[in-house]
């Protein structure tokens, strides 16, 4: 019951700081958000699972109940952690509480709203990251959805409501059908299964007990759900051409809402790739490995090419993300340890690296009040740590040796490189790999021209070092960036032991 | 065998609200002239929870499953189904009730409100346990009199009272109408009696007279739960009557409506017979349920009113229902009828909370369209977060019970092989996210443009608005007991 919880004390917190006065709500909400972070490290702690959640590995802190008794097919609820999930479940409690700090300058009114909402939306990414069963899993990931529409229309920018429709409308077109596709999956399976439990889900479609639909076969039922699955995901990730919602989402967001919609929000796309498209129905991904890997390099390029465009520094960032997202689907579609693997620990790497980022851009467009990179000039001199840490993060985009973002991609290239599944392989990482060079491209173009040289900000803001609790979450997260990149292996040789077996099924090792 | 004078006491939840209606004027009578209903409004409270509760308890004390007691020379009947509604009915009273105290504060001729209401109330149950197209026809007009008059209830303002004049011209239509089908029913089968309808339909020779009765009940129906193309006079109404009384016709008389369609088809007019007849009826509700769908929430869609908005809405949602009646005969039918009836149950909750919500803006003076409610939270925190779980809940977002209906009535009619059924409600269910939405922006995103006095905070109201969230986010995790009693009550049914 420990997930439970986690989650009941998180949903509790929510509750509590939106009824806090607002003098007291960002301290309040701080402190209680570091109980799910230290419930996290508890579970990681006394984490004993082995194998994949789905493939019948050993689940850890694992608890099943009767929930819903429905003919013809049961809703149990159901959550567990294995080497996949945890990483993505201690990256979201250790981002909240960080996000929450970030908060504290530039959020000034309907506090308590903003922090019950922020805690809110991190019960929903607690359930998406647990559960196993479909049907829970996708109350959790409907759930995240309503906060994060309020938090960008309420306490985004300029244009927060056009984003924020733009965003729901998008992500909930992207839920209906991936839910119509699952569904008519689950049709298909008939008497086969009796649940919503994920993994008698998978155990069922590799068995191949999956029949047709009506005048549907089942090879083109398969291929059909797959299809709808990975739109619905592909919306949330996001990949090429439905990113669009990104960058407005992005901009008019405020930081603390930026870091956790490019810290976990995607990651809830890419995790939900890997457990239903190439877990459950992994033959056809294996036959559609051309077009999703071509999806995946355009991304990365075409990402990449688009943060180059811009002038103004979140949206280089947002547009990054889509970039680096791209990395992830490549590693996944190669079906080998690296690629699966390297996909994986990237998604923790971009989160910590992507919300570094995002931070200190608001750091320094806290101080400026513009993120534009032709009006901030030299302000190194003004806030020498906040412009050493966003160069130190830059450089962990990078793929610099010895931080995060460098294991990931490292990971992901090689473990590409050796796919048997995917032909053309080596084609496919070459040209993803020259997407590096993009990004060293405009990140340094943008640094060199924001950060250094002459210092010519024509504002009436007194630019000078930031306040501490702006400047704590920035160390927080390049320490972890950096402990991450020297020992990988602090998440990656559970991450193998979980992805291990999703490998088995592409036929690799 | 239990002897038919102590079987009688399966009707409490019935005999305690017909009861309670002359009590409470009897009471009224005391003092005609006050206008302080305290104990109008607390007494009738008392008496629907307590028939409440009975039925509640009957529901888990297995009373009169699974065959059914039949009373009063089978006149009436009481079952799962039967109970199940009654729960609604009381429920969405109950609610009705607490919110009317503040909602009529000053208002003369409290105390026929509150009979009115109760008699109302009496008569949908009555409509539940109706097991004759006369007792059918009988508690079908004692719930409409009693609504019309409600719908008029504030008698000096103009909107209420055309609308209740509409409501009343429409609803004398649909009765003659009805009237003239039950008719013909018993002209070609000789019954009134449900199940001895059923046994006559076989043998008639007059098909086309049986089939025009059909037609004209069906007609009756789609009057009393507002779905197309007899639904015209519900935004009218739902718009003119005072907010409480909308959020009762629009759900418990549409819970009501639905429980008589649901039993006269499924016993009187047996599928198989009828089929054999050549009267599919079946049809007839699939061509209503996708029309009703569209329509209501295409024209929900348009509204700038909130209220109308609200009023489409629900007729969009009667068409959801509709999908019980229209998907059977797929296999599934249990689970089909079952899946309408929970969200009749959950609708109940979230729907008439969402009306509540509206009473209590009206309360404040605060304006009709959905300008008029920008940036509310600042005035009301606590009832606009309640509002946002009844739009999204509404709307099938996983934050209340009705998520869950909604999944199991369009995943039943998929079973039963009527995909496009539940294409047409997945489809018009992701519209109404457009305009459900529209309301939480307004009221959260949206910085007020109007400012107005708030001089209280209504208890009633909040009490009523309180329960009716509380209850919809319960069902979602607490959803299993309604889904057992549903689907024991549908199996009932079509036993």
């Amino acid at each position: 019951m420990l997930i439970e919880t986690l989650m009941a004390v998180t949903l509790v917190a929510a509750l509590v700081v939106f009824i806090t006065p607002e003098a007291y709500a960002p301290q309040v909400a701080f402190v209680l958000s570091l109980l799910p972070l230290a419930g996290g490290l508890w579970l990681w702690s006394g984490f004993d699972g082995s194998g994949n959640a789905l493939l019948g590995g050993n689940v850890a802190f694992e608890s099943q109940f009767q929930w819903i008794a429905l003919e013809p097919y049961a809703i149990n609820w159901h959550v567990g952690l294995d080497g996949v999930s945890l990483p993505l479940l201690l990256l979201t409690t250790v981002l909240v509480p960080l996000a929450i700090l970030s908060a504290w300058t530039p959020i000034e009114e309907r506090v308590s709203q903003f922090y019950g909402l922020i805690l809110f939306l991190e019960t929903g990414l607690l359930g998406v990251f647990t559960a196993l069963d479909f049907f829970v899993w996708f109350v959790f990931w409907e759930a995240v959805l309503i906060p994060m529409y309020l938090l960008i229309g309420v306490w985004g920018g300029p244009r927060r409501k056009y984003a924020a429709i733009k965003f729901f409308v998008y992500s909930q077109v992207g839920s209906l059908v991936m839910f119509i596709g699952f569904v008519a999956l689950l049709f298909g399976l008939g008497d086969s299964v009796s649940s919503f439990g994920m993994a008698e889900i998978t155990q069922a479609l590799h068995a191949g007990e999956l029949s047709g639909l009506g005048a549907v076969g089942a090879e083109t039922l398969a291929l059909f759900s797959f299809i709808a699955i990975f739109f619905g995901f592909a919306v949330k990730v996001p990949i090429f051409p439905v990113h669009t919602w990104l960058p407005d989402a992005h901009v008019e967001a405020p930081t603390p809402v930026s870091v956790l919609l490019a810290g976990v929000l995607l990651k809830m796309g890419t995790y939900a790739l890997l457990r239903f498209n190439f877990t459950m129905l992994y033959d056809v991904a294996i036959t559609l490995a051309v077009p999703i890997a071509a999806f995946g390099v355009v991304s990365v390029i075409y990402g990449a090419l688009l943060a180059l465009a811009q002038q103004d520094l979140k949206r280089i960032v947002a547009y990054s993300s889509i970039s680096s997202m791209g990395y992830v689907i490549l590693g996944l579609v190669a079906f080998t340890v690296y690629g699966i693997g390297g996909a994986t620990f990237q998604m923790v790497a971009h989160g910590l690296i992507s919300g570094l980022m995002f931070m200190a851009v608001g750091v320094i467009y806290n101080a400026t009040h513009t993120r534009m990179v032709g009006d901030i000039s030299g302000i190194a001199d003004r806030m020498p740590i906040t412009v050493g840490i966003l160069v130190a993060a830059a450089f962990g985009y990078m793929g610099l040796p010895l931080m995060a973002g460098f294991a990931g991609e490292f990971l992901i290239f090689l473990g590409a490189f050796q796919s048997t599944v995917l032909p053309g392989a080596p084609v496919f990482t070459a040209i993803a790999m020259f997407g590096i060079v993009i990004v060293a491209g405009y990140l340094l173009f943008a640094m060199q021209r924001t950060l250094f040289g002459p210092y010519r900000l024509d504002t009436d803001y007194d630019v000078g070092r930031a306040p501490l609790h702006d400047v704590a979450p920035l160390f927080v997260l390049i320490g972890l960036i950096i402990v991450l990149g020297v020992d990988p292996d602090v998440f990656f040789t559970m991450i193998q032991d979980a992805v291990d077996p999703v490998v088995e099924l592409g036929g690799g090792a | 065998m239990v002897t038919e004078a102590s079987t009688w006491i399966a009707l409490a939840p019935a005999v305690v609200l017909a009861v309670l209606s002359m009590v409470l004027f009897l009471v009224d009578s005391i003092d005609p002239d006050s206008d302080d209903s305290t104990v109008l409004a607390g007494l009738s409270l008392v008496g629907v929870l307590v028939s409440l509760t009975v039925a509640g308890w009957f529901l888990l004390a297995g009373v009169g499953q699974p065959d059914g007691l039949a009373l009063l020379g089978d006149q009436l009947v009481v079952d799962g189904t039967s109970l199940f509604f009654t729960l609604i009915v009381t429920s969405v009273t109950a609610m009705v009730i607490v919110s009317s105290y503040d909602y009529l504060i000053g208002q003369p001729h409290q105390g026929e409100f509150y009979s009115l209401v109760v008699l109302a109330a009496t008569g949908m149950v009555l409509m539940a346990h109706a097991n004759s197209l006369i007792t059918v026809f009988i508690s079908l007009e004692l719930s409409s009199l009693s609504s019309f008059a409600l719908v008029a209830f504030l008698k000096r303002n103009r909107g209420s009272v055309e609308a209740g004049l509409k409501y009343f011209l429409i609803g004398a239509l649909s009765s003659a109408i009805f009237v003239y089908g039950i008719s013909l029913v018993y002209a070609t089968t000789g019954s009134m009696q449900l199940d001895a309808v059923a046994a006559g339909v076989s043998e008639t020779e007059n098909v086309g007279v049986l089939g025009f009765g059909v037609l004209m009940l069906v007609g009756g129906f789609a009057y009393k739960t507002a779905s197309v193309p007899f639904h015209f006079w519900a935004p009218e109404a739902y718009e003119g009557a005072p907010t409480p009384v909308s959020a009762f016709i629009s759900s418990a008389s549409k819970a009501a409506g639905f429980v008589v369609a649901f039993r006269v088809f499924i016993e009187a007019f047996p599928l198989d017979a009828m089929a054999a007849l050549g009267i599919d009826w079946v049809l007839i509700f699939q061509v209503l349920a996708v029309l009703t769908m569209i329509l209501g929430n295409f024209a929900a869609a348009m509204q700038e009113n909130v209220k109308r908005m609200l009023a489409y809405s629900s007729v969009g949602h009667a068409g959801y229902v509709l999908i019980g009646l229209a998907a059977l005969g797929g296999g599934q039918d249990s689970l089909v009828l079952g899946a309408a009836m929970m969200h009749l149950f959950v609708y109940g909750f979230m729907n008439t909370g969402a009306f509540l919500f509206i009473a209590l803006a009206e309360h404040w003076g605060v304006g009709r369209t959905f300008e008029d409610y920008n940036g509310l939270w600042r005035r009301a925190p606590v009832a606009c977060v309640a509002v946002t779980v009844f739009m999204f809940s509404l709307a099938g977002l996983p934050i209340g019970g009705g998520f869950l209906t909604k999944y199991v009535l369009f995943s039943a009619a998929v079973g039963a092989g009527f995909w496009w059924l539940a294409a047409v409600g997945a489809l018009t269910s992701a519209l109404s996210l457009f305009y459900y939405s529209r309301l939480v922006r307004a009221i959260w995103i949206e910085d007020p443009v109007t400012e107005f006095e708030m001089a209280d905070q209504p208890l009633g109201l909040y009490v009523g608005i309180l329960t009716a969230a509380i209850v919809t986010v319960a069902l979602l995790p607490g959803f299993f007991p309604v889904v057992d009693a549903a689907q024991t009550a549908a199996a009932s049914l079509l036993a």
